[in-house]
């Protein structure tokens, strides 16, 4: 690791310093919204509007490539695309359809199609794997700013909002009973959850954003008394994942994005393991 | 004579084209408690849930404490079964109570006086020194009383039950009884239950739902009384022994 923190201080590695600073960043959120996403148990929503993200960055390639179009750029395209999804399934879940989770599970889907059909039509050549398993190269001073603005959003939200999702979270039904909109709350917490993915593509990429958000919440809800603790001490796992995953990553010359994702693995296996031994001695 | 706490008027609803309700007509009178029983799928929790004004009926009118029930709701407090929950989710006793004091979307945070009022309703339950305690650390009884709780931190004037004794034991039972009737003295208490014998001698109307609901009054039963509903004769069985666990409650 010695090797990486010197790199960091290096000159010519300004993209080390770019990819540690969005994985900073990113902890944040991923700490409030990987909370949200496991103690609601939507997991599987989130992966579905991880997927619909490479309809966005795909078209906006597209429109850049083959129209020339300066915006959307491909961030601001994973934005849309992210937000848009979020909406959608919120409204599919609010509707109670009968065949939800299919709605969802097409809404991943399409969302892939999208962006592959869109990549291959775009002129030169894009290679898709950057955004399905990220690439900390194509990360740029200016994601950085717009991750810190959209890190802002979040905590105002997490903060100023923290009693209603609590409570939507906990007990629909007592919520709607108090007078919350509970459609409302529940589409701003997956736009959340849209926002907080966005971040962390690049450096995971759409494939295994879904494992970073929920493995440390879900390590911290092991060892937490309330959501706030859970989320505090899930920034602090996805902060360290992070780190230490790029440094690896680094030193062995290998995805940084796979990395990551291992060693956030192996600490829900080695948490999971002390947390049955701890309840067996009890 | 004053408003019901409750009036059905020729009330029907159904779900799609399953009828569950129909014609209902029943009133709830004020500083009363009233059981709501019968089988399951009789429509028990669906009159409930057109209480609180989660469902709105097809036919017929609601008034709840002289409102339409969803303009009421601010004043109900209503407790849930335990069991619901996810035994999993990370939270305190405290910040379940604390739900009580939602009121409407203004995002912000609770106030001082919603803190007192929560401390208050806790010591009320006996819960207060157990307020940061995580809530599925708790055994059942404790999470009715915090359910409770947090139905009173409402401060409301109409307080819904449902299922309150369902998998508690008898000595929870019994704890419930002396709240009950403690609370009825300041509002009215609506319970659904599948067996009304537990605070039979509380409830002054028995509504009778299955599909169609039926009101009894109640009254106290005499000797005589007995003698017509048991022909044979009737012993009393006294338990000299105590078989509830009262370590948890």
């Amino acid at each position: 690791m010695t090797e990486f923190f010197q790199a960091l201080t290096d000159p010519n590695f300004p993209f080390l310093r770019t990819a540690l600073g969005m994985g900073v960043l990113a902890s944040i959120a991923f700490g409030i919204s990987g909370s949200f996403v496991v103690a609601r148990r939507i997991t599987y929503i989130a992966g579905a509007i991880a997927h619909a993200v490479l309809g966005g960055i795909g078209l906006a390639l597209y429109l850049q490539g083959a129209h020339g179009w300066s915006f959307p750029d491909p961030m601001a395209g994973a934005t849309i695309a992210a937000l848009g999804s979020a909406i959608l399934i919120a409204w599919i879940k609010m509707k109670s359809f009968e065949r939800e989770d299919s709605l969802i599970g097409a809404v991943w889907a399409g969302g892939m199609a999208t962006g592959l059909i869109f990549l291959s039509i775009t002129p030169g050549y894009t290679d898709p794997m950057s955004y399905l398993f990220g690439n900390i190269l194509i990360l740029s001073s200016r994601d950085l700013w717009m991750v810190a603005m959209l890190d802002i959003v979040l905590l105002a939200i997490g903060i100023l909002g923290y009693r209603h999702l609590q409570a939507i979270c906990f007990d629909e039904e007592f919520s709607r009973i108090r007078g919350i909109k509970v459609g409302l709350y529940y589409t701003l917490l997956l736009c959340m959850v849209a926002l907080s993915v966005v971040l962390l593509v690049s450096v995971v990429g759409i494939v295994l954003v879904v494992a970073l958000l929920t493995l440390p919440a879900a390590i911290a809800s092991q060892f937490s008394r309330s959501l706030i603790g859970m989320m505090a001490v899930s920034s602090l796992l996805c902060l360290t994942f992070i780190t230490a995953g790029l440094g690896l990553s680094y030193e062995w010359d290998m995805p940084s994005g796979a990395i990551i994702i291992l060693i956030a693995c192996a600490a829900y296996v080695g948490s999971s393991i002390l947390q049955h031994l701890r309840s067996a001695n009890r | 004579m004053s408003i019901p706490a409750v009036s059905f008027r020729q009330v029907s609803f159904a779900y799609r084209k399953l009828e569950v309700l129909s014609d209902i007509c029943l009133e709830i009178p004020n500083r009363r408690i009233s059981c709501i029983v019968g089988p399951n799928g009789g429509g028990k929790s669906t009159l409930l849930k057109l209480i609180l004004g989660l469902l709105t009926p097809k036919l017929g009118e609601i008034k709840v404490l002289g409102k339409n029930p969803s303009r009421s709701r601010g004043r109900i407090g209503y407790m849930p079964q335990y069991f619901h929950f996810d035994p999993q989710f990370p939270i305190d006793v405290a910040s379940i109570v604390k739900m009580g004091r939602l009121n409407g979307n203004l995002p912000g945070f609770y106030s001082r006086n919603d803190n007192i009022i929560v401390d208050r309703v806790l010591d009320e339950v006996e819960l207060l020194p157990m307020k940061k305690e995580v809530f599925s650390n708790l055994s059942g009884g404790q999470k009715q009383r915090v359910l409770i709780a947090r139905a009173l931190a409402v401060e409301p004037e109409l307080l819904l039950l449902d299922e309150p004794t369902a998998m508690v034991d008898a000595h929870i039972e019994a704890h419930l009884l002396a709240k009950l009737r403690e609370l009825h003295k300041r509002m009215t208490i609506v319970l659904v239950s599948h067996d009304a014998s537990f605070v039979s001698e509380l409830v002054d109307q028995v509504i009778c739902v299955n599909r169609h609901a039926e009101i009894h009054p109640t009254h106290p039963i005499s000797e005589s009384g007995i003698e017509k509903l048991y022909p044979d004769r009737v012993k009393a069985v006294h338990h000299h022994h105590d078989l509830a666990d009262h370590k948890h409650d």
